[in-house]
């Protein structure tokens, strides 16, 4: 690990760099007030005070709509009904700004796509393609849990490199190869001072004490799985709930998807795209049968399976990084921390 | 406001334990500056949970399609419209419900306050006509007329149309006469220009489809865009006649249906402003029918009802 001061004439130099080298997404002000992840290297130091991102970052890895195979139905072509994979081009991108929560993000993820049993070939490529510039957060907000779910605002998890920022200028902490490289292709190479490492230190804990929401989920790993789900408070709890599926949409660790095919003409894609469990679609069976039949049994699913199957099948904490957008975004105010309390409890 | 929240509670309480309903829709406070959470009560005890105030926009009318128990509801102005439009649809009975009316006071935007707040909200406090907007690092004191929902300026119905009992005072309705100022802007465009416009407006949709699940209109047990066989509409992201798709076709569904309760507008994550095309159907259904949806129970939907006098110079 090597860290290096990045002055602000660097920074803009670096992004400009960047941009010219990868594909760069950076966080963009919209005209709403609130920040969304554009290609560009108009980055604004002015704006890096930003809290988060409206969407998470997941979609740069793993798209809303992913085009995975194209076929034909012409009879007079020979490669009639032929499905053939549509060979995507990954582009080395980087993501500058990205806040540690959402970078952690990424490794719950991970767990998922690529797994002894099965190779997710369209994430892990896109995944192994981006380099992850992250932002540490000084100013936390109220909605923000992630020191008790999986990262914290100086987290490093799934970071090439972080930047601290200090005063108008940074401390950038290179944390891989990847982030080397990055580094150098940014010119960011001056040494920092020797002082820096308590400064972080510092920074870090004044941070940290700034997370004002925390959950816990020991007990709900040690209760019984059908005990919990089928636990009375559900119905009351999700009552207010519309299944629309937000809270999953905007959520960086929500990996579920279904597959399509559209046909236009004779051509076909099979493609795929963002799905949720709260949506009565999710588990509709071909006979009609809708095992999840209720709104509340699919909102039931969402917290069972971020809460406890999640930590049940792969023993490493919760699927949730503790970004707080669901809490945010949620019309109804449904709130994973007041859910998570209760389970727990 | 807290004098509508005690009376909510106290007939709340008389229904339960008369025994008139078997549970209570209402508010409950929210874990956030600036949202509650709807619930159900279903013991006196608990009547106290209830809340009202200014951000109670959501429509509790969309908890009510296909219930079988005796209800008890809060209703506001479009909340009431709502409840009488599904009664007049047959998705629930009149004699099920026991209506709490709460003349409205008007709601707060959410989205308006944050952005000329400017910093992460921490606690907002209402009156009669301020709100005071608390942040980590400052305080400021806004007119509450300054802060409302779009919908809400223009409501001409906040007194509820149908109830048993009312949590306050009924208050005089607004005389200005519905213009629909901004349709109009949006009719004098050009049809490239309109075109532009509403692509423009719908790029950020992420197809969540939360303006659908709020909507007390949108009950049907699968949505024409959830259709799988056949399949009607495509639904990648990427697709943006699909999208198009959607809205407009959702609108027309809900033409002459419509109270402009703005409770889709509200649950969009993107802040798109989707009541631009119900709106654009509220005003024709007014211009040329002199319609305006859900104020009685006694009148078929203007759609499914023909008068031989109707507007028809659109049938060329
Ligand atoms: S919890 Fe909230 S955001 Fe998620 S589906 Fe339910 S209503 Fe929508
Ligand atoms: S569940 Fe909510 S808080 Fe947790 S990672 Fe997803 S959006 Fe963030
Ligand atoms: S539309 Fe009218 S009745 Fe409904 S919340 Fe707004 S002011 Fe109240
Ligand atoms: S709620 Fe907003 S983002 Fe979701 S489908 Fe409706 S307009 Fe699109």
């Amino acid at each position: 690990m090597k860290l290096v001061s990045i002055n602000k004439e660097d920074f803009y130099a670096g992004a400009e760099k960047l941009y010219n080298s990868y594909k760069l997404y950076i966080p963009v002000k919209q005209e709403d007030n609130s920040y969304a992840f554009k290609n560009s290297d108009k980055i604004d130091i002015n704006n890096l005070t930003f809290l988060n991102t409206r969407l998470s970052p997941k979609s740069l890895v793993f798209p809303q709509t992913e085009k995975m195979f194209s076929y034909t139905t012409d009879t007079n072509s020979e490669d009639c009904n032929i499905i053939k994979p549509i060979n995507k081009e990954n582009l080395k991108q980087a993501i500058l700004g990205i806040r540690p929560c959402d970078s952690a993000s990424f490794g719950i993820v991970e767990k998922n796509f690529d797994t002894e049993e099965y190779k997710d070939p369209f994430w892990i490529n896109s995944y192994k393609a981006t380099t992850f510039i992250g932002l540490a957060c000084d100013n936390p907000d109220s909605t923000c849990f992630c020191t008790t779910a999986n990262s914290g605002p100086f987290d490093e998890k799934g970071l090439d490199i972080l930047l601290i920022t200090s005063g108008d200028s940074f401390i950038g902490k290179i944390l891989t190869k990847k982030g080397e490289e990055a580094a150098k292709i940014a010119g960011w190479t001056t040494e920092a001072p020797a002082d820096s490492v308590s400064a972080i230190e510092k920074q870090k804990k004044e941070a940290e004490s700034k997370i004002s929401s925390s959950i816990s989920t020991d007990k709900i790993k040690d209760k019984d799985t059908l005990e919990l789900y089928n636990a009375s408070f559900w119905e009351e709890e999700a009552f207010a709930c519309i299944n629309c599926g937000t809270c999953a949409y905007v959520c960086p660790t929500c990996w579920c998807f279904d597959i399509q095919d559209e046909i236009s003409d004779k051509k076909g894609i099979r493609m795929r795209n963002w799905d949720s469990c709260m949506f009565p679609l999710f588990t509709l069976h071909g006979s009609g049968h809708n095992p999840r039949d209720l709104k509340y049994q699919r909102a039931r699913q969402r917290f069972m399976h971020k809460l406890k199957y999640y930590q049940d099948k792969y023993q490493s904490g919760i699927q949730c990084v503790g970004c707080g957008r669901c809490i945010r975004l949620c019309p109804v105010n449904i709130d994973i921390r007041r859910i998570c309390d209760i389970m727990n409890s | 406001m807290a004098e509508y929240i005690s009376k909510i509670q106290e007939i709340s309480k008389k229904i339960l334990q008369d025994g008139k309903v078997d549970i209570v829709i209402g508010f409950s406070d929210g874990s956030l500056p600036m949202a509650s959470r709807p619930c159900f009560i279903k013991s006196p005890e608990d009547t106290g949970k209830l809340i009202f105030d200014g951000n109670c926009g959501i429509n509790l009318a969309n908890y009510l399609t296909g219930k079988k128990e005796k209800i008890g509801i809060i209703a506001k102005g479009c909340d009431s419209r709502n409840i009488a439009q599904l009664i007049v649809e047959n998705k629930i009975k009149r004699e099920q419900l026991f209506i709490i009316g709460v003349p409205c006071f008007k709601m707060i935007d959410k989205r308006k306050t944050s952005l000329l707040f400017e910093e992460e909200i921490t606690q907002v406090t209402e009156s009669d006509d301020k709100i005071i907007v608390k942040g980590k690092n400052k305080e400021k004191t806004f007119n509450r007329e300054d802060m409302l929902q779009e919908n809400c300026i223009t409501c001409m119905h906040r007194n509820p149309v149908i109830y048993d009992e009312l949590a306050g005072e009924l208050i005089k309705e607004s005389d200005q006469k519905a213009e629909y100022e901004d349709v109009k802007k949006i009719e004098a465009m050009s049809s490239e220009d309109r075109w532009n416009h509403f692509s423009e407006m719908l790029s950020a949709c992420v197809r969540c489809y939360a303006c659908r699940d709020a909507c007390p209109l949108c009950y049907c047990p699968t949505c024409f865009v959830d259709e799988s066989s056949p399949q009607w509409v495509g639904k990648s992201a990427d697709n943006q006649i699909d999208v198009k798709t959607f809205h407009i076709l959702r609108a027309f569904h809900c033409a002459g249906r419509c109270t402009d309760c703005g409770a889709c507008e509200k649950a969009c994550p993107m802040g798109i402003k989707v009541r631009k095309f119900t709106r654009k159907l509220n005003s024709d259904a007014m211009r040329h029918y002199e319609w305006e949806a859900g104020l009685t129970t006694d009148k078929r939907p203007l759609l499914d009802n023909f008068r031989v006098n109707d507007y028809q110079d659109f049938i060329k």
